[in-house]
């Protein structure tokens, strides 16, 4: 009978010690090779980027643990800031100075986007059987293609100052409140995927929907869930950038699909769904947040940065089989 | 206790299930009988509410039941053994076995609860099993442990078992057998299928018998004999699955030395094969027969020993190089490794054999053709229905085995492996198999067997090597192959008493 084996390699993968790896070597050899890496502003820059992969990768991260993808999510993003934008403007303008309840409107308004949109996508893919793929690529379309036609290209003003200040730009114990926040989601998520019901049957359906179903898994509800969920995620990582940026722009979050994928990927989750681990990936995109300041610094234009971005998926993924095949002895 | 009339079931245009009535009573262990395709599965899966049915009615205690699901089935106290079917290979034992029924408190799940009422569950049975163990990294018969255990957690009324020592060794079903007369003891009503006729008359008070997706008859065990089961369920007397081989050996044509897989399942064989023979591979599922021909034929990895093949002393042989100098392998797991279901049956035959002069010039296809080529094979094999353009998927167990073995005889091997060809096939299909086997070898090819049914062992085989854990115990020559001879090296040295 096969014993379980437990090598020291198998449980160095196992155990994201692949993804750690890849966090220390890309912050050690940034430091060297730039030095202005580790100044107080740049670090605050990375910590907020940081966040803003973090949150969305998670959200891929759930939709693919579910076994399946969800390629709209940046679009999400995108239209999200324009609501939040456009509802911080007519809201202040009908009840001015209640800057706490308008935030808070604002935010209960891109949740709703987000789970109408993840209804849509989870509803598609779940009652019809369609490939998620085409159902979210066509999402994709179809958000990007509004928001673009709504602003014909102009950022919408009228973000609050006080939301700009206190969450764009504002501290907590000398880092980043966006950052803090984002430690929050990343908690609540491996919380979830740890200790709830809902966390254990994402990985079930993902992992084998028949068996799921068999086992009287209401898996159609399930994916759903997961679609809605990673939706929220993305309306809400379109909030924040909202404070960061402080206006509702059309055109940001265009690459997050590819990163989402690339941060979920490299943290360890399966393309087949059934593997995924929040805290992982979250490492994976400090991994990639600062791989892309290393680039920022030593200025190499955005346009090679997408290049180098899909070399470092292939390099990462392809270490991470070698080692795995390796270990693979049965 | 369960009362059903009338049980219909259609899939697209195909009755799987026609007009079936079934009862069962409180306390009793129903057989149920029948060729694959004959709708044992259709009707398990419509008592268990895995597939709505398209007519008839169910009641339980009385009382119809007219939308059944899973969720449904459970509170009515309806649990189902599938094998192997309802765990999810990513999670652990204790996550399997409380997969849609946690411990819960609020959305949290009660971790350490589980853990203890799995500890218990498992003892409960005598099943010796990993609780942290990922549920892919577990033996089959492992597997099947958990399968039942996590059916018979909670109150069961109804417990439905799908073959479940299909891949369990005598020992291992012990329990399960304990475990089922414990169950009956305590009233409940057990459904239970297998193609084991032994275990069926040993366990069963009554038996249905399926053919065809019709039900042929529900008798008392104790009142008919094997052969009037086999008939009602063959639909006549089985003739004779053997004939006799006539084989005259010739030249070595394979031999393996000392040979050793870096997964460990076999370890230092030697062997070998001359032409014009059938040579039997013996031993229990997982003995690491199955890994020697993947070995031969450059599936696992080699890391110690040779084989020694046309003159050729290989090392690491591959696939590509094997087949192209006439080795040819069917695996045992079909759906995995040998077919593309959801394309034609056409294609599969020839998906292996794009290099032949009747199939391609170069990297151009000949389409015209190909339908030509294999139409000879599948018809040698009675490939039914004879639709070779109908997806792989469509067919059944034992006509996507053909649609393999069809791949084999697109050209002339010199060597055929086959690993388990008859598993989870029907009787005719089985007897074709046969058929097949002694014809390539009175033709002079060398023919590995791999195969857990020993009754293929002691008919086809001329010489046997029985192996266990990984190990050669034994070579059976012509004079020696009973099927006692080889079950008592099936344990190694120990199990002679």
């Amino acid at each position: 009978m096969p014993e379980v084996d437990s090598g020291l390699l198998r449980r160095f993968v196992q155990n994201g010690g692949i993804v750690i790896t890849f966090v220390i070597l890309a912050v050690v050899l940034t430091a060297i090779a730039e030095p202005r890496f580790l100044n107080q502003l740049n670090l605050t820059n990375v910590l907020r980027n940081f966040a803003f992969l973090a949150i969305p990768a998670l959200a891929q991260m759930m939709v693919m643990t579910a076994g399946g993808f969800d390629l709209s999510l940046g679009a999400v993003v995108a239209v999200s800031s324009l609501i939040t934008a456009a509802t911080m403007a007519a809201a202040a303008a009908m009840m001015p100075g209640a800057d706490v309840a308008i935030t808070f409107l604002a935010l209960a308004a891109v949740l709703s986007f987000g789970a109408a949109v993840g209804l849509v996508n989870g509803g598609l893919v779940t009652a019809f059987g369609l490939s998620p793929f085409m159902v979210t690529l066509a999402m994709m379309s179809i958000l990007m293609g509004g928001a673009l036609y709504y602003t014909q290209g102009i950022p919408i003003y009228g973000v609050l100052d006080s939301y700009i200040s206190n969450v764009g730009r504002g501290k907590f114990l000398t880092l980043p409140v966006i950052m803090w926040i984002a430690l929050g989601v990343i908690v609540l998520i491996v919380l979830l995927q740890r200790t709830t019901v809902l966390g254990r049957h994402i990985y079930a359906v993902g992992g084998d929907a028949r068996s799921a179903r068999l086992s009287g898994v209401k898996t159609a509800r399930v994916t759903l869930t997961a679609y809605v969920m990673a939706s929220c995620l993305a309306g809400f990582t379109g909030f924040l950038m909202t404070a960061r940026i402080g206006s509702g722009q059309a055109t940001i979050g265009t690459t997050l699909a590819l990163e989402t994928i690339a941060a979920a990927v490299i943290g360890g989750t399966s393309l087949r769904g059934g593997v995924g681990r929040a805290e992982l990936v979250a490492l994976a995109a400090l991994f990639l947040t600062v791989i892309a300041n290393a680039m920022n610094l030593i200025r190499i234009e955005s346009k090679y940065q997408t290049l180098v971005l899909g070399a470092v998926l292939i390099i990462a993924l392809g270490i991470e089989r070698l080692l795995q095949r390796r270990d693979a002895g049965g | 206790m369960l009362n059903a009339e009338g049980l219909t079931k259609t899939f697209g245009g195909v009755t799987a299930l026609d007009q079936v009535d079934f009862d069962l009573r409180p306390g009793e262990i129903h057989a149920l009988l029948g060729e694959n395709g004959a709708g044992k599965s259709t009707l398990i899966n419509l008592i268990s509410g895995t597939y709505p049915r398209s007519a008839g009615t169910l009641a339980v205690d009385g009382h119809a039941v007219e939308h059944l699901t899973p969720q449904l089935a459970r509170t009515l106290g309806i649990a189902a053994v599938f094998q192997e079917f309802s765990l999810v290979p990513e999670l652990n034992v204790v996550q399997n076995l409380f997969l849609g029924r946690e411990l819960r408190q609020g959305p949290f799940l009660r971790s350490r609860a589980m853990r203890q009422e799995a500890d218990a569950l498992l003892n409960r049975f005598g099943f010796r099993v990993p609780l942290d163990a990922a549920v892919a990294d577990l033996s089959r018969a492992q597997r099947q442990m958990v399968e039942i255990a996590k059916a018979l957690r909670g109150r069961s009324r109804v417990v439905i078992f799908d073959e479940p020592t299909a891949s369990l060794t005598d020992g291992e079903a012990e329990p399960l057998f304990a475990a089922i007369a414990q169950l009956k003891a305590d009233g409940v009503a057990i459904i239970y299928v297998s193609h084991r006729m032994s275990e069926i008359r040993s366990i069963s008070d009554r038996v249905t018998v399926l053919r065809g997706g019709k039900r042929i008859g529900t008798v008392e065990t104790a009142d008919v004999s094997d052969a009037e089961l086999i008939e009602m369920m063959v639909g006549r007397p089985v003739d004779e699955l053997y004939s006799s081989l006539t084989l005259s050996p010739g030249d070595e044509r394979l031999s393996v030395r000392g040979l050793s897989t870096r997964s460990g399942r076999v370890r230092d064989v030697s062997m070998t094969a001359r032409a014009g023979e059938v040579v039997g591979l013996a031993g229990l599922v997982g003995c690491g027969r199955s890994e020697l021909c993947r070995a031969i034929f450059g599936l696992e990895e080699v890391a110690h020993g040779t084989i020694r093949y046309h003159g050729e002393s290989l090392h690491a042989p591959t696939p590509h190089h094997m087949l192209r100098q006439g080795l040819c392998y069917f695996p045992a797991d079909r759906g995995a490794e040998g077919l593309a279901l959801n394309r034609p049956a056409r294609e599969n035959v020839t998906m292996a054999g794009l290099n032949l002069p009747a199939l391609a010039t170069g990297p151009v296809l000949k389409v015209w053709t190909e339908r030509r080529a294999i139409a000879e094979p599948l018809e040698k094999l009675g490939l039914r229905p004879m639709a070779p353009e109908n997806n792989a998927a469509a067919f059944s167990g034992g006509n996507q085995q053909k649609l393999m073995l069809a791949r084999g005889l697109l050209k002339d091997f010199d060597v055929y492996l086959f690993d388990e060809p008859t598993v989870g096939i029907d009787v005719n299909a089985k007897r074709d198999v046969y058929a097949l086997i002694k014809q390539l070898a009175e033709g002079g090819a060398t023919v590995i067997l791999s195969t857990s049914e020993l009754p293929e062992l002691t008919h086809l085989a001329t010489r046997i090597y029985v192996m266990h854990e990984g190990r050669v115990m034994a070579e059976l020559g012509p004079d020696g192959i009973t099927e006692k001879s080889i079950l008592s090296h099936y344990f190694g040295e120990v199990a002679h008493a």
